[in-house]
This record gives structure tokens, sequence and C-alpha cells, in this order.
């Protein structure tokens, strides 16, 4: 199970990387939250993916999965929320105030 | 367990939530922020004196105890960067006043410099490195906000890409930590450190301390450094200056913490990549700072040949380096502060940032001349000034471990630092007058603020023997990380 989910992870991170290099602006963001998703994937893979119930006492089980590498998910992905809602803003008035969602044509020190 | 380690963070968030109410109110805002950053230095120098007396100081969180719950540590160290911070940021606070301008200030630019704050020393007091991410992303997020505040096309342009490189080094800082887990099955630091000998830096463990170091190498500029001169030209000077001092600073000493406390077992492959990542950046930096005519530029490539010279004292990593890192660390935050406020101040007086358009300034502004001039003593490292007693510990710690190729670039690197600064002041303030339009600025408050820095920087190069003494106490801890763990764990 551990395979698949890396092999997952690392596509995720494969087709991040892919749209981050790209030049246009919301591709790159997509491809933020794509890195984003397979780094919390990641999380959890990396604590082992075995069999338990989920970590709630009341469950009366003998066996529970370890709950902290979901308590450190739930706080990247409500950070990685806030970063990503900035972030569309920001291109949103980049793309009002300058014109162009094109990483080439937002190079340049001239202007102002 | 020591509930004052706390304050630093407490009273500039509370601070900042204060702030969010009555957005409109600029002269409470600043009545607000400035008792805030008083109480702030006040408590900061509580905790210095405290962890003077008696030994490294822990609070655990809740109650609980460590490796379960989330702890604060403050060893010297630590205890040093907090109070230089809070040094920093009641300079920046005062220049904001006089140069931010209402916009900004109406639209929430103290709240955001406090949560910056919170962040900024977050960062130097945890002990778990999971809360560090937090505290990381504390401060960026308030940095995004502050550096983009305004939006002129520049900032909006130059954001864009600061975002982007944070967002990705976030993330692999992320994947880090849960590489690291998977293999101790902890994030406490100290136990970090206890699981990390007991597998004796296995080769995995290895790959993740490069990984690690590649996360807090693009936090700190070291090597990493490309997002650095466009990001740090965009924003008003008194935010470039808190920037410069701060920011940088915590993925160095998140470094420090890396290379000292959890990966001391195997230095060799690390240390040497350090080395490499060091001598590069003074090398590239040293090229940016002479390379340009750009006010921004030469300063922020500065910045770049800062980091490089601290990069070289870690990579060294005996007693006397490591010293030498502290002192410097203190005095670069203080000096890149002061250096980035007289660059604004002189951007303003010259209408331009351009050196090639600027001249003879000192009839006009000779104060503003002679402080630029006395910064730079002090960035180079001329002896009765603050910059010395950090580089002359760093240079000899270096011989002494027989890397004279690196040493001897770190001492080359201080003669660009001394001419490209010295290029600036005779460009701008010596010669002949070449924009005869500009009017009469007036800094009295400004030079004031910039004064007391100074004074400062003076005070720390004289009374380098009695700052010594807290500099080698927390020296002795980045040597022997059994002290911290020992401290931490009550073993």
């Amino acid at each position: 199970m551990e395979l698949i989910m890396s092999l997952a992870v690392g596509i995720l991170f494969m087709v991040g990387v892919y749209l981050i290099l790209s030049k246009n602006l919301l591709r790159i963001i997509l491809g933020t939250s794509l890195l984003t998703h397979g780094v919390h994937l990641l999380l959890l893979t990396m604590a082992r993916l075995k069999n338990g119930a989920a970590p709630l006492l009341g469950e009366n089980a003998s066996s529970y999965v370890d709950p902290v590498p979901q308590a450190l998910i739930l706080t990247s992905i409500v950070i990685s929320f806030g970063v990503t809602s900035f972030f569309l803003v920001l291109a949103y008035k980049v793309y009002q105030k300058l014109g162009t969602d094109d990483m080439e044509e937002l190079r340049g020190e001239e202007d102002e | 367990m020591n509930n004052l380690l706390v304050f630093p963070l407490i009273i500039p968030l509370l601070t900042a939530v204060a702030l969010i109410f009555g957005h409109n109110r600029i002269m409470l805002q600043r009545w607000i922020s400035l008792v805030g950053s008083l109480i702030h230095l006040v408590v900061s120098c509580l905790i210095v004196r405290q962890v003077h007396h008696d030994g490294i100081q822990t609070l655990y969180m809740g109650g609980w105890l460590p490796p379960y719950g989330i702890i604060f540590v403050a060893d010297m160290f630590a205890a040093l960067l907090v109070l230089s911070t809070s040094v920093v940021s009641l300079a920046c606070l005062l220049y904001a006043f006089r140069t931010i301008g209402q916009d900004r200030e109406r639209y929430y630019f103290y709240p955001f410099f406090q949560f910056l704050i919170v962040g900024v020393c977050g960062s130097f007091l945890t002990g778990d490195l999971f809360n560090l991410f937090v505290c990381f992303e504390v401060m960026l997020i308030a940095s995004y906000a502050l550096i983009v505040l305004g939006g002129t096309k520049r900032q909006l342009r130059e954001t864009l890409k600061y975002i982007l490189i944070n967002i990705v080094s976030s993330a692999l800082f992320v994947a880090a930590v849960a590489y690291l887990y998977s293999v101790t099955g902890t994030l406490n630091m100290a136990h970090l450190s206890v699981r990390i000998a007991e597998l004796e830096q296995a080769g995995i463990l290895t790959v993740i301390a490069v990984m690690l170091l590649t996360v807090f190498a693009l936090k700190a500029g070291l090597l990493l450094f490309f997002w650095l001169p466009g990001s740090y030209s965009a924003p008003p000077a008194a935010v470039r200056a808190v920037f410069a001092a701060l920011l940088t600073k915590v993925g160095l000493y998140a470094i420090v913490r890396t290379v000292t406390l959890l990966f001391p077992y195997q230095p060799d492959l690390i240390r040497d990549g350090i080395g490499l990542m060091a001598m590069a950046t003074m090398v590239l930096g040293g090229i940016g700072a002479v390379a340009y005519t750009n006010i921004h530029k030469i300063i922020n490539y500065n910045v770049i040949l800062g980091i490089g010279f601290i990069g070289f004292g870690i990579a060294v990593g005996n007693h006397a380096s490591m010293d030498g890192v502290i002192f410097y660390l203190l005095h670069d935050m203080l000096a890149k502060a002061l250096l980035f406020l007289l660059g604004g101040m002189l951007i303003k007086a010259a209408g331009t940032e351009d050196l090639r358009e600027m001249g003879g300034l000192i009839k006009r502004y000779p104060l503003l001349g002679w402080l630029f001039f006395i910064v730079t003593l002090a960035l180079v490292g001329v002896p009765p000034l603050s910059g010395f007693p950090g580089k002359m510990l760093m240079l000899r710690g270096g011989l002494e471990s027989g890397n004279v190729l690196l040493t001897a670039v770190a001492v080359l690197s201080s003669l660009l630092v001394l001419y490209s600064l010295i290029r600036v002041f005779i460009g701008a303030f010596l010669g002949e007058e070449k924009r005869s339009e500009i009017g009469e600025e007036s800094f009295k408050g400004l030079l004031a603020i910039t004064f007391g820095l100074l004074v400062l920087l003076v005070g720390m190069g004289l009374g380098a023997e009695e700052i010594y003494a807290f500099v080698s106490q927390a020296g002795r801890i980045l040597v022997t990380p059994e002290l911290y763990v020992e401290a931490v764990l009550k073993r």
C-alpha cells in the first residue's frame, strides 16, 4: 500500500513541478496546490498505513492509526489554504494592474 | 518551567490583535504598537538575564512533558537573538512612524508588522520541528502582506516570485518533516537529537539533513539567494530593513540548530557542503555588490555577502567560530537594519536609486553621510566597531581548523564589502552635486533613530568583552548539544 501511495505522491510532485515551471500564472498556482497535495499524502504515507481504528477512544479498538500525522496534515492544509487564497487574489490583482499573466512579461526593471 | 518564555510570542500577538480594531485611528495604532514593542524589549532583556544566571530555560506547553507536548526552549543563543529582534523591530517601527505613509498605516501595516515579530520570535524559541514550520509560516505570511502592501507594480511583480519560492520551500520542509518522522518517530528537537544519535546517522538521515539544509538555505539565501535581490528592493525602507535584519537570520538560525543539534554526529559531509555553499555565496554576492550602480542592488547583495560569511563560520564549526557566528549574527542584525534605513534615506534624499546620478550630498546631509561611512566600517569589521570581534573569532576558528582557502575567501569578501559600500559613499556623498533641483528633506527624527542604532553598534564593539561572556555561554551549547538535550529532557 505504501508503495502505491509513494508512486502517487511522486506523480503529484512531478506534475506539480512541471506546472510550476510553465509561463502561465494560473498553471503555476495549480502546480503549487498539487505540490502541497503531494506533500500531505506523503505525511500520511510516511507514518505507515497500518490497519487500525480511527483515532477516537470511543471506538474501543485494540489498535489505532497514528494520530500525530493527521494533526500535522490538518495544520498544513489550513496554512496552504490561506497562502493559496492569498496567491490567487494576488494573481488577480497582478492581472488587473499589469495586464498580463505571462511570467515572461513580468520580469524587467523599467516602468513605474 | 518558566512562563516568561512565551511572552516574546504573546506580547506582539496580543498587540497585533488589539491593532486590528480601529484601523482608521492612526495615532492610537502607533501608540499601541510602540508600547507593545517596548514591553517586548523589556521581556527579552529579562529572559537574557535569566538564562545568563540560571542556564537553559524550558517551558512545557500545557504541562505535557517532552517529547509529547510542544516545548519552548531558551538557551543563550535563542535569547540573544530574541533580544536583538526586539531592538531591530523597535528601531524599524519608529522609522516606520515617519516614513510609511497614511495609506499603508490605515491598511493594517502595524498588525502585520507585529505578526512578523510573532513568527520570528516563535522560530527562535521553539523546540519542536513542526512548530518551527508553523512559526515560519506565520512570519512568511506576514511578510507576504508587508511586501505587497501599497500595491505598486514593482511590489506586485516581486511578491509573485517571493510567494512562489516560499510555497515551494515550505512544501519541501513538510516533506523533510515527513521523512524525519517516519525514520525517528518524533518531532521534538532534543528527542530527535537522541534518536538520531541512536541510529548512528544512517544514510537516510544524511539525505534528510541535506533536504532540511536545502529548505533553510532557501529561506536564508545561502547560495539559493536568486529571489532575494529583487524581492528586497520592492517594499518601503522600514519593511526592507526588517526583512534584511530578521528573515534571512531566521533561516541561518535554523541551519545552525540543524547542524549543531540534530545532525552533529557525521558532520563532515554536511559541513563541507555548507562550506562550499558559503564560498559560492561570498563570491557571487561580492560580484553582485560591485557590479551594480543601483543602491537597492548594492545593499541587497551586501546582505548576501553577510549570509555567506556566517555560513563560513557554521561550516568551520569549532568553538571559536561558533562564538564568532553568534557575535556576528547579533551585529549583522543591527548593522543590516541600520544600512537599509540609511539606504532608504539616501534614496529619498537623492531622489533616485541610481548611483551615477548622485553626488555631493555631504553638503546637504553631513550627518547622514558620516553615519553611512561609520556603518560601512562596522560592516567591514574595522576594530573599534562591532563587526570586528565576530569576524576575528570566525577567522581564528577557520585557521585553527585548517580551512585556509575558505578563510581566505572570507577575508577577501570583507574587502568587497568595503569596496562596494565605499563606492556608494564616494559616489553619493562626495564630488559635485549632479541634481540641483532636489529640495531639502528634513531627516531629524530619522537621524535620531539611526544614530541610536549606531550607538548600539559602537557599544557592541567597545563592550565586546562584556558581551563575549554571553556569547561564549551560547557557543558552549552549540558545540556540546548534550547540554541542550539534558536541559530539555531532564535526564
